[in-house]
């Protein structure tokens, strides 16, 4: 699984972050930072809740 | 269950969908929407798109991929009848009996309008797309602009206006904005953000009327004075979309009446296999302890997941008890809004006098809320305290 952000798109709205933490991390300079790109298949219901989460649609998962 | 239908094609209803599917369920599901379109996002029709900064195809909603849902679109519900299980839909003038095994509520809230005003050219709502295309082209023309009500909808495009660089005048009878959403405190600073940018903000007066024959040229203010402008914008909220279920046996209060588990009451009862999400559901928070209806994307998104797992499952699914949540972009700051207000409130990132803070909310000693401006990474901190019960202060 791969996790894919679109940087133009993305407006720090952060509900990824809560949805999947060991993922996404948006810190105090207001950036979304993805921690991992390659997370493991655990995460995967998170991440995929964090994209759904997203209110810009900013997330890809790609296999 | 054989067949699900979902009556809304919005946030809600496609998100409802993509669970069922997800969920492993394999009947059919139909999706009715009113609209000619394929889901689409709303925010982005007071900010990005109504700037025109944002192409269409961003503005649909993407779909889980192998989603198997047979749409039925530009089709308005006009009855429920609970006794057949029957969704009755109209769609180009003709008629239609729709069945169901489950039903998802899901037809959203529409426009408020003032009692009592002519119909003019050059007044628009913001709730649709078309609504939204509508009054794009008549910005373009660079009209002098009114805006009735300082809620989100009226802030935003308000706030987008401004950026096309456009003369603003925004009319809110309250005395402050966003009061009754976050507090008297905050809304005064929001406040402050309009006149910052030199929007004019008109607080605490009341709209008497619209001025102009065929065309509108003013509003006239309660107080006798009349604001010029050439598009006028309404933005004094929205109610929910439940005329079509009026004597269907389904208990209305400002929405749908639903229990903990978004399931329909009837009689107070819940009605087997029909749920309700999103603007229009009005359920009982099992937090909370009392029945409320959030307006908000969020909400739509998670309530629409958790009622689809409802149909399912029935009571074996979770209830649902969310922190609420919002955001609302205005020039260039995040308003970000988790929770509820409470009565007590401290600053507990920078200063309301910065462009960038921190507020929390408490009551009865828990921290119950927090706003911030353009702090995205601490207002979501707060999300999870909240969720757990942290006292208030919060120590972070």
């Amino acid at each position: 699984m791969r996790v894919i952000v679109d940087f133009d798109v993305c407006q720090s709205n952060a509900l990824c972050m809560t949805a999947a933490p060991e993922v996404f991390e948006v810190r105090d300079d207001g950036f979304l930072y993805v921690l991992n790109e390659t997370p493991d298949e655990s995460l995967r219901d998170k991440v995929l809740e964090a994209k759904r989460l997203c209110p810009t649609q900013a997330i890809t998962v790609e296999d | 269950m054989n067949t699900i239908v979902i009556v809304g094609a919005s946030l809600a209803g496609l998100r409802g969908a993509e669970m069922l599917r997800r969920e492993g369920y394999e009947g059919r599901i139909v999706l009715i929407g009113a609209e000619q379109h394929l889901p689409y996002d709303r925010p982005p029709l007071s900010k990005q798109f109504l700037a025109g900064s944002m192409d269409w195809e961003n503005v649909t909603l993407r779909a889980d991929d192998g989603l198997d849902v047979d749409w039925r679109l530009a089709t308005r519900a006009t009855g429920l009848d609970l006794q057949r299980r029957v969704v009755n839909v109209e769609s180009g003038g003709s008629a239609e009996d729709v069945s169901f095994d489950g039903l998802l509520i899901a037809t959203g809230a529409h426009p408020r309008m003032l009692p009592g005003l002519p119909e003019l050219d050059g007044v628009f709502v913001l709730r649709t797309a078309d609504d939204c295309l509508a009054l794009r082209d008549a910005l373009a023309a660079g009209p002098r602009v009114a805006v009735v009500g300082a809620g989100f909808i009226g802030s935003e495009v308000a706030a987008t206006c401004h950026g096309r660089g456009l003369d603003v005048t925004v009319i809110e009878a309250l005395p402050v904005p966003l009061g009754r959403a976050i507090g008297e405190d905050l809304g005064r600073r929001c406040a402050q953000l309009h006149r910052d940018h030199g929007v004019d903000l008109r607080l605490g007066v009341g709209v008497d009327g619209l001025v102009g024959t065929g065309r509108v040229e003013g509003v006239r203010l309660a107080d006798g004075s009349v604001i010029p402008a050439d598009v006028v914008v309404i933005g004094v909220g929205v109610a929910p979309t439940t005329g079509w279920l009026e004597g269907s046996g389904l208990d209305l209060a400002d929405g749908v009446r639903c229990d903990q588990w978004c399931r329909a009451l009837a009689g107070g009862q819940p009605v087997p296999g029909v749920v309700a999400a999103g603007d229009v559901a009005r359920w009982d928070h099992p937090g909370l302890g009392e029945a409320i209806r959030v307006e908000h994307w969020t909400n739509a998104v998670e309530q629409g997941q958790a009622a689809a797992q409802v149909l399912l499952h029935g009571t074996a699914a979770p209830t649902f008890d969310p922190v609420p949540y919002f955001w609302s972009d205005q020039y260039d700051t995040k308003i970000q809004f988790v929770g509820r207000t409470g009565p007590d409130i401290m600053v507990v990132d920078g200063s309301l006098d910065d462009d960038r803070f921190v507020v929390a909310y408490g009551r009865d000693g828990r921290l119950v809320g927090a706003l911030g401006f353009s702090r995205p990474a601490v207002v979501m901190k707060h999300r999870a305290l909240i969720a757990s019960g942290t006292e208030f202060p919060a120590r972070m």
